[in-house]
């Protein structure tokens, strides 16, 4: 509720704290260093060099070239950059062209897709993704035509948190391409940064999507990966910044600030297998305490930090709110909340049914949460449950 | 989502939620689209010649909207006739909670089409229909 701060951040999927050694290193950028990077002068040049240190720690963390690395103003930016910047250069060669990517992508790269199609621009191939929420290798060499483009694969769900096998996806992919530079592969690593290995030559991948926001960085700040930068053209047009792909002056402190977080990401994922054993024990503790609940997604391909987890006979959002009183914040992909009447679309591809997708809550940990919380969350739920079920008159 | 301090109170503690075991008529409502589901029980007795709804309970399963939705609605047709509560619309339901997200307001309206449906399987069971139930 927007009284009452909540004390248990469940809610790591959405956004995370900024730490604050990224704080740190982020102020001096908003006043006394205060320059513009394209400036000549020192202040300038000052601001320039603070924007080519980050992304030095960016190349270092995905393996790759510094002038491979582009900074964007959002996640939302780069998907829509890869897609549509791909599109037009390919679209010169005279051919329609195909994109393959999957129904549970996140709308940042769903609907710039989804646009292109129905203005009649590309021609577009949906992979289903099963029960477990995992898109199949064959079916992505099925899909590829001669006149596919861009195959665009998420690294990993923001909802289930369900892996996608990238590095097996980038060899159907290269097997199909040999010296041609077509199809081209993007993947929107957003989610996985803090737990998988993003080393762009081990995936495989030409494009990569990275956001601040959820690697403990700021907001308002993303990264695209483009290994040819010949093969996309800019979305927006202006000035001469990141090579005029992404005109417009570079928001340092942003920059520094991500820059930063993705240089700590190394420490934290010392963490991921006690973190993986407190996501464990939620999991375990919901299904074993509270009758007729289920984990929605693949237990084995899935985040750490992830547990989505649907609970018969309550909706979602109802459930979010007495959490709330309770001080514990998560996320729901139930109809009521998400404005549009309509149950989340990763949910409803799974094929388990309305009411699952309409009872789903997502919880998403972070480095920082303590075994602790979890304790107080297995503790609280089940009379929660109890009671919206006893509201809802669902007999278990 | 915006819960007003009014929604809250009455989606946390809901002062007539559960079933009416012998029923007199039963509304069971569900938004196809949301997956919402409400059920309205009531008892319907004799006062003056004219009937009256004496007891009224609801089980939704819905979020925190639709839960209070129902129990106002439950709480404004109680002791009223039948041709009253017939006439209790989900405006009445949404300005008695007050601050009601327009995005929510299906959930009131919802609410009346249960309380409507029980009436008529009152009207069915008992006496000739006069009405159909119209949805909003």
């Amino acid at each position: 509720m927007q009284e009452k701060q909540a004390t248990i951040y469940l809610d790591n999927a959405s956004t995370t704290s900024l730490d604050s050694k990224v704080l740190e290193a982020m102020l001096p950028y908003f006043k006394e260093q205060f320059g513009n990077a394209s400036s000549i002068h020192a202040l300038g040049q000052t601001a320039r060099v603070a924007v080519e240190k980050a992304r030095e720690q960016v190349a270092l963390f995905l393996n790759c070239k510094e002038s491979e690395v582009y900074f964007t103003p959002s996640a939302t930016f780069s998907d829509n950059l890869a897609i549509l910047g791909v599109v037009r250069v390919a679209q010169k060669k005279g051919i329609k062209p195909h994109i393959i990517t999957n129904v549970i992508e996140h709308p940042a790269v769903l609907e710039p897709i989804k646009h292109l199609e129905k203005t009649g621009q590309i021609e577009a191939t949906f992979l289903p993704v099963y029960q477990e929420g995992i898109v199949k290798v064959e079916d992505v060499e099925r899909a590829i035509k001669s006149n596919t483009c861009l195959v665009s694969i998420m690294q990993a769900n923001n909802e289930i948190g369900t892996i996608q096998p990238i590095d097996e996806i980038a060899q159907v992919i290269g097997n199909f391409r040999g010296p041609k530079k077509y199809p081209l592969f993007h993947t929107d690593a957003v989610q996985a940064a803090n737990y998988l290995d993003l080393n762009v030559e081990k995936l495989g991948v030409d494009l990569l999507t990275l956001s601040g926001h959820k690697i403990y960085g700021p907001k308002g700040i993303g990264v695209l990966y483009v290994k040819q930068s010949t093969l996309l053209e800019p979305i927006v047009f202006g000035g001469h910044q990141e090579a005029g792909l992404i005109p417009g002056t570079e928001n340092v402190a942003n920059i520094v600030g991500l820059g930063k977080a993705i240089e700590l990401v190394k420490s934290s994922k010392l963490k991921v297998q006690s973190l993986r054993k407190l996501r464990d024990k939620l999991i375990d503790g919901i299904l074993k305490e509270i009758p007729q609940t289920f984990l929605n997604g693949s237990r084995e391909q899935r985040l750490a930090n992830n547990a989505n987890i649907s609970f018969k006979g309550v909706e979602g959002e109802a459930l979010l709110i007495l959490l709330d009183q309770a001080g514990i914040a998560v996320s729901t992909g139930s109809a009521c909340s998400s404005g549009s009447l309509e149950a989340s679309h990763v949910l409803m591809a799974l094929d388990c049914g309305k009411e699952r997708a309409h009872s789903a809550v997502r919880f998403s940990l972070s480095k920082n949460t303590i075994e602790k919380e979890i304790d107080y969350v297995l503790n609280v739920l089940p009379k929660m449950v109890e009671h919206l079920r006893k509201i809802s008159g669902f007999k278990v | 989502m915006y819960y007003s301090k009014t929604i809250l109170k009455r989606f946390l503690s809901p002062k007539f939620m559960g079933k009416i075991t012998k029923p007199d008529g039963v509304g069971n409502t569900q938004n196809l689209k949301c997956g919402d589901v409400m059920k309205i029980y009531l008892k319907v007795s004799k006062k003056q010649g004219k009937e009256v709804i004496s007891e009224i309970k609801f089980e939704t399963m819905g979020c925190g909207h639709a839960i209070a939705s129902t129990d106002m609605i439950c709480e404004l047709a109680l002791g009223k006739t039948l041709e009253q509560a017939k006439k209790i619309k989900f405006s009445d339901v949404a300005l008695k909670l007050g601050q009601m997200p327009p995005q929510k307001l299906h959930c009131s309206s919802l609410a009346q089409y249960a309380l409507q449906q029980a009436i008529f399987d009152y009207e069915k069971k008992h006496l000739k229909p006069k009405a159909t139930p119209k949805k909003n």
